[in-house]
């Protein structure tokens, strides 16, 4: 039997009045952006659903939520299993863990906008190294500056470069927590390699992968910096992303309204994701 | 199943062992016999988990062969021994049911599916767990597991051996019981070589027909519970087995009595070899309050419930008597009986009396 506490809530007071200033007073001017219209001067008309309405029709939006699940759905699909095969072919003790495990955290300590710039510099056709070394080394006809295809390229193996080691690191830490009579109950019950991966390692590693796909969604489908400095969205809208064209209507175009709302439908789509996500991958624990 | 023979074996953690410190298994010649119920029993760190990784083939030893039969299997890997293992804590694949879980081994072996299916169904009934089949494993309470873990070692009807390490270590106390007299049941029936390993010697000793008895990477004694209670080949036996247990008390030879604390004292026999330092072993057991005999004073009375262990001192030694009825009061004097034909007498550690036939 559960006893429940009614006191319980008002030790929670103090952080709902900490939350409420830190999100849900700026959601709230946002929900309210996003029902009105301004000419300026401070001056707002009512609008109703109409944002909504237009940018849920617009091309525009259509076109750029479909690159950013394109986007998020790429970094998932390479990211998560090489960070679990590199977790797996990492040593478990000895020199080489702490060794192996800075390096794979070094990425993750660089600033966004120096990963975009390092990455920008390093690829850029005739002066960056990797994009001299493809053109005039190997032939490989790369201009990322000019070719979408290289652009997206690009993007998907910075992103990779920066993040693969998340799900290095979690899936490791999961991996190091089996204790040693899983993998000798294994060998004597006469396991392949595939059936210790699918049985023991892989339910061992479901938690932190759960969190750390989670991570991956939530961070990818928001990413802004890195992107926005390496191509600033080109060429063309090629690499515009959700956020990169969201910043463009509310800081270049100043539409409030349309931004707000549009920021509102990004935010419901990135939560429905990520709790159909968790509802999914925690459902069998609850029976 | 199998004779299972260990000739010569040595182990050691160590890359380039020199000393004899360094190996955690010193010369080790052994016999399981076909069908047998053994037990490892000794204190922690003293190599039996070792020894049980050496049968496995989960480790392999720096010295000396395994023999299943009288095949050499010291190079082959767990899984071609034909063996199975139940760990210290339960290990079960979650993800799977408890069917499934049973019918792993078998599978991983290409077995036929009817006849996977009849040994688990079998397998399941033995074990009481037929009602949990359809349930994930990952559900079950840590008892249940272990029973499924067991459970796997069984079910495949070819095993040479089925060893057990500390397997009721995260079992509550009163399933413990349980468990354990399921064992024993289990291993009437499948009739398979059991070894069982542990510190306990409750477990070990009802467990086993024969029980080994190790210390510091040696085999101190092999016997029935009875002999290893009766007869300590070894102080350790006797301190180790037994609650509490066995009086060693310091003590000088001659013929067969001994002086202990200037008093003499007859014992079993007659005193083999010479030299060495020389100790009397009793057990409390059959040390009795008597009207003559060797003078002490009480200095402490526990009450165990079924009977009294009174500690009394005999000049600057505590000997311990089991003492049923009416006990002695603290500080009081009394006389200490040794009964002559359980007081034996070692040196350096080994007993060093004849018995009388």
């Amino acid at each position: 039997m559960k006893t429940e506490y009614q006191k319980a809530w008002f030790f929670v007071l103090p952080v709902l009045f900490l939350v409420a200033f830190n999100a849900l007073v700026p959601i709230m001017t946002v929900v309210n952006y996003s029902v009105q219209e301004t000419f300026g001067n401070n001056v707002f008309f009512w609008q109703g659903l109409d944002w909504f309405e237009q940018i849920l029709r617009s091309d525009r939006f259509q076109a750029a939520l479909g690159r950013q699940f394109l986007f998020t759905f790429l970094i998932l699909i390479i990211e998560v299993p090489l960070g679990i095969i590199i977790a797996l072919s990492m040593p478990r003790k000895g020199f080489w863990v702490p060794v192996c495990l800075v390096t794979m955290a070094l990425p993750m300590l660089i600033p966004w906008n120096v990963v975009g710039s390092m990455w920008n510099i390093f690829t850029l056709p005739k002066i960056g190294l990797l994009g001299y070394f493809l053109n005039d080394v190997l032939g490989i006809n790369y201009d990322m500056t000019q070719q979408p295809i290289s652009a997206w390229v690009t993007i998907i193996v910075m992103d990779v470069w920066h993040w693969t080691s998340l799900v290095v690191l979690l899936s490791y830490a999961g991996l190091v927590s089996i204790p040693d009579a899983y993998y000798q109950a294994a060998k004597i019950d006469g396991a392949s390699p595939w059936k210790v991966f699918r049985y023991i390692q892989l339910p061992k590693m479901k938690t932190v992968l759960t969190i750390a796909i989670l991570l991956r969604f939530m961070d990818s489908f928001n990413i802004y910096t890195e992107p926005f400095v390496l191509t600033g969205g080109g060429p063309g809208n090629s690499t515009t992303l959700l956020s990169i064209d969201l910043v463009k209507i509310a800081l270049g175009q100043f539409d409030l309204g349309p931004a707000a709302a549009m920021s509102l439908i990004y935010f419901a789509i990135t939560l429905l994701v990520s709790w159909l996500f968790y509802t999914l991958m925690t459902k069998d624990d609850a029976q | 199943m199998a004779k299972i023979t260990l000739s010569n074996l040595r182990h050691s953690y160590l890359p380039n062992p020199k000393a004899d410190e360094d190996y955690a298994l010193k010369e080790i010649d052994l016999d399981w016999e076909d069908g047998g119920a053994y037990a490892l029993l000794g204190p922690s760190g003293c190599g039996k988990s070792t020894l049980l990784n050496i049968i496995s083939g989960l480790l392999t030893p720096s010295d000396g062969k395994v023999l299943f039969n009288g095949t050499d299997v010291t190079g082959l890997p767990p899984d071609q021994r034909n063996i199975a293992q139940v760990f210290q804590f339960p290990v079960i694949y979650d993800t799977m049911t408890v069917r499934e879980n049973l019918a792993f081994p078998l599978r991983n072996r290409g077995v036929a599916e009817t006849r996977i299916a009849e040994r688990v169904a079998e397998i399941a009934a033995m074990l009481e767990v037929v009602d949990m089949l359809d349930i994930r494993a990952a559900h079950l309470s840590p008892d249940n597991k272990q029973k499924i873990s067991m459970g796997r070692g069984l079910v495949r009807d070819d095993v040479n051996v089925v060893m057990f390490d500390e397997p009721l270590t995260v079992i509550d106390p009163h399933l413990k019981w349980k468990l354990r007299s399921k064992l024993k049941e289990l291993h009437q029936r499948v009739k398979a070589t059991m070894i069982y390993v542990t510190h306990d010697q409750t477990e070990a000793l009802t467990f086993a027909d024969q029980v080994v008895v190790m210390q510091e990477g040696e085999i101190v004694q092999i016997g029935t519970p009875v002999e290893l209670f009766e007869r300590p080949q070894h102080t350790f036996v006797g301190h180790f087995i037994g609650s509490p247990g066995m009086n060693i008390l310091a003590a000088e030879a001659q013929g067969n009595t001994a002086t202990f604390e200037g008093q003499s004292v007859a014992l079993e026999g007659n005193v083999t070899g010479d030299g060495g330092s020389t100790e009397i072993g009793i057990r409390p057991e059959f040390v009795t309050i008597a009207d003559t005999g060797v003078a002490a004073r009480v200095r402490k009375v526990s009450d165990v419930g079924r009977h009294a262990v009174v500690e009394a001192m005999v000049g600057d030694t505590a000997v311990k008597a089991i003492v049923e009825g009416e006990v002695p009061g603290q500080g009081e004097a009394i006389h200490l009986a040794f009964r002559p034909d359980q007081t034996r007498l070692y040196r350096d550690g080994w007993i060093s009396t004849e018995a009388q036939p």
